[in-house]
């Protein structure tokens, strides 16, 4: 491969006219820088929705219930019912493939009534009645203390795990808090853990403001008996929540004497379906980045192409002097595509550079602004790099083969004739 | 060193099919120095094409130093240009960006000789045609006359069979034409066959036969005393 010769004529020829050779290189530098931003400026919008999903457990539904619309066994339509805790069993029982099934209670909501007292202060926040999976589909991060247990559940501890925006409402700075009584609603509970919760974004703060307590003392407290407000349930992985939801809402239509078919009767969000609209989303800007990008480097590569025929016709008779002095047609064939791919792979090397370089001041810039919505972090991973590498590769070889096939088609006593 | 049997070519001009050469007969030994004389179109080129493995006869046979020469792929005529032949043209045919020693070189870098060897067999050879301080040089730094004799060495480089030249003094001036075929001369008296193609009848007597060619048939085959070029220069 390596033949000192070979480059040295390689570098001549291409360096023999550096106006023509540049304005070609540029075509395939072009293609390639414009692939790489377009698929770093792809990915970063990815990174920033990505972040807005946090590290939710995105195989996840919601599940609550609402008003009936058929008449079933008897039953008029426009009944309102509410889930059990027996509800939680039967899913389990009937339903395969579930890591996490979490009946939920809530207290208060957005902008509700101050519900909470601690002294002299109060202050309004979300109250749920969780059972401690929850931290593992809602993450949050452990602050101080802990979060809920087990033993919190079976023993109806009154005890409460509070976000550092309740925190900051009820305590003073530097006030110690493990230990300290909250009053929800008249309930004295102990807060025994503190957290804060990653997400960004609009909700952010409101993530912060939240007190979860152990789902049995919740019920008892606030006389919930065996209701459930609502589930989360998280599917195993390899398994999506959206395939089997129906399976685990015509469980609760059944226990509740709901008919199978109302649609309405059963409310659910899909995080999952959510999930993926958003990831399709951005398989098709990958697409688009990927389409745009490779037909402009097409047009780049057609550039060396027409360049290479142009050399090679600029360079007939000298081709058929080396012929007739013996070389063989295949080291001619081997001279241009070397020469094409040459000028195709410093080019797009080039242009590889120029990319990362403009992402890294792009990432410079975001840094030193700081984050900004559904943006971070923009940049193509090395597989693609090694992609693009292949891609040049290949479409040099491409852009070379028809002027090396008309290189050595020309007969030397042809390219000989031309005077 | 050379045997032609019947050898026929026709070119194929749209409709029209031109015969240029109707049935050539002739045979060259080791060490001659044959003039292939005739006017334009008179097939002598076309002949030398055939004899350097540049085109194909239509029919007839064609030895060369033993070796049947026929349907040849051009990848083994490229190999037999190399190793049986060196071509001289008229209009020099150097490659204009390598310089003397490069051009001279080039027909070993074919037979994949080291660097090395190939540079110093090509200040050997240019040495031989008295250019070897215009070794380093350009083509178009170099005269009409260096410029073919830097061409001469490199035939010669690759010592091949046989040399063939094309008009070798078709652009030249009468004084640089003896200058150059004094050179042919004396790579002859070294025992090196050549056939030199050219319609010049002085340069024609100071080669040692001449084959008249005159419309595709060999009019005239005779042996003349050599001419030598040496008393002009």
């Amino acid at each position: 491969m390596f033949n000192k010769d070979r480059w040295k004529e390689i570098l001549e020829v291409l360096t023999s006219n550096w106006f023509r050779t540049v304005l070609t290189a540029f075509g395939v530098f072009w293609g390639i820088f414009i692939l790489i931003i377009l698929l770093s400026a792809g990915k970063g919008l990815e990174n920033g929705i990505m972040k807005d999903f946090g590290d939710i457990a995105t195989n996840t539904m919601f599940m609550w219930s609402r008003a009936t619309t058929k008449s079933y066994k008897g039953l008029p339509k426009g009944r309102s019912f509410i889930f059990k805790t027996d509800d939680v069993s039967s899913i389990r029982e009937n339903v395969p493939d579930l890591r996490f099934i979490s009946p939920r209670n809530q207290l208060g909501g957005f902008g509700g009534a101050n519900n909470v007292v601690r002294g002299l202060r109060t202050g309004a926040y979300n109250v749920y009645g969780d059972y401690p999976e929850i931290i593992r589909q809602d993450p949050m991060s452990i602050t101080a203390g802990r979060f809920l247990n087990y033993s919190d559940i079976e023993e109806k501890r009154k005890v409460a795990v509070i976000g550092e925006g309740v925190v900051g409402g009820l305590y003073d700075k530097g006030e110690e808090v493990l230990g300290t009584y909250i009053k929800v609603q008249g309930v004295n509970f102990m807060v025994v853990g503190t957290y804060k919760k990653k997400s960004n974004g609009g909700d952010g703060e409101e993530g912060q403001k939240e007190i979860f307590v152990p789902f049995t003392s919740f019920s008892q407290a606030f006389n919930r008996g065996n209701d459930v407000g609502w589930m989360a349930i998280t599917a195993n992985d390899g398994t999506s929540i959206t395939e089997i939801k129906n399976n685990i809402m015509a469980v609760v239509k059944e226990n509740h004497k709901v008919h199978p078919d109302d649609q309405r009767a059963v409310g659910h969000f899909d995080l999952y379906e959510q999930f993926q609209r958003v990831q399709s989303l951005f398989g098709a800007l990958r697409f688009v980045a990927y389409f745009v990008g490779i037909l402009v480097l097409l047009s780049g590569v057609i550039g060396v192409s027409n360049i290479m025929l142009i050399v090679v016709k600029e360079r007939t008779k000298e081709i058929g002097i080396r012929r007739a002095l013996g070389e063989d047609p295949w080291s001619i064939k081997l001279q241009i595509l070397m020469e094409s791919i040459f000028l195709t792979i410093i080019s797009g090397m080039a242009g590889i550079s120029f990319g990362a370089l403009f992402i890294y001041l792009i990432n410079t810039i975001l840094d030193m602004n700081g984050p900004v919505d559904m943006f971070a972090n923009p940049s193509v991973s090395l597989g693609v790099v090694i992609g693009a590498l292949i891609i040049l590769i290949v479409s040099g070889l491409l852009a070379g083969f028809i002027p090396a096939q008309s290189a050595i088609k020309v007969r030397p006593i042809e390219a000989l004739r031309t005077e | 060193m050379i045997e032609i049997n019947n050898l026929h070519k026709s070119y194929k001009m749209g409709a029209n099919s031109l015969h240029v050469l109707k049935g050539l007969n002739f045979s060259i030994k080791e060490g001659e120095l044959v003039a292939i004389m005739g006017s334009s179109g008179s097939g002598k080129s076309t002949l030398l094409n055939i004899l350097g493995m540049l085109d194909e006869a239509d029919s007839g046979e064609y030895t060369l130093d033993g070796v049947p020469i026929k349907n040849l792929n051009e990848t083994k005529a490229a190999k037999y240009r190399n190793k049986f032949l060196g071509f001289i043209f008229q209009s020099f045919n150097l490659i204009n960006y390598k310089s003397a020693m490069e051009n001279v070189a080039l027909p070993l870098y074919y037979q994949k000789v080291p660097r090395k060897q190939r540079e110093e067999k090509a200040i050997k050879y240019l040495s031989q045609v008295g250019l070897k301080e215009w070794a380093h040089h350009l083509p178009n730094e170099l005269s009409g006359g260096q410029k073919q004799r830097v061409a001469i060495a490199r035939a010669m480089a690759a010592e091949p069979k046989v040399l063939l030249a094309d008009e070798p003094t078709g652009a030249l001036d009468s004084k640089t034409s003896y200058e150059v075929m004094d050179l042919i001369q004396k790579i002859n008296d070294d025992g090196n066959t050549i056939l030199v193609v050219t319609h010049e009848e002085d340069i024609a007597h100071m080669c040692k036969r001449i084959v008249h060619l005159k419309d595709g048939v060999i009019v005239e085959d005779k042996k003349v005393d050599q001419v030598r070029a040496s008393q002009y220069v």
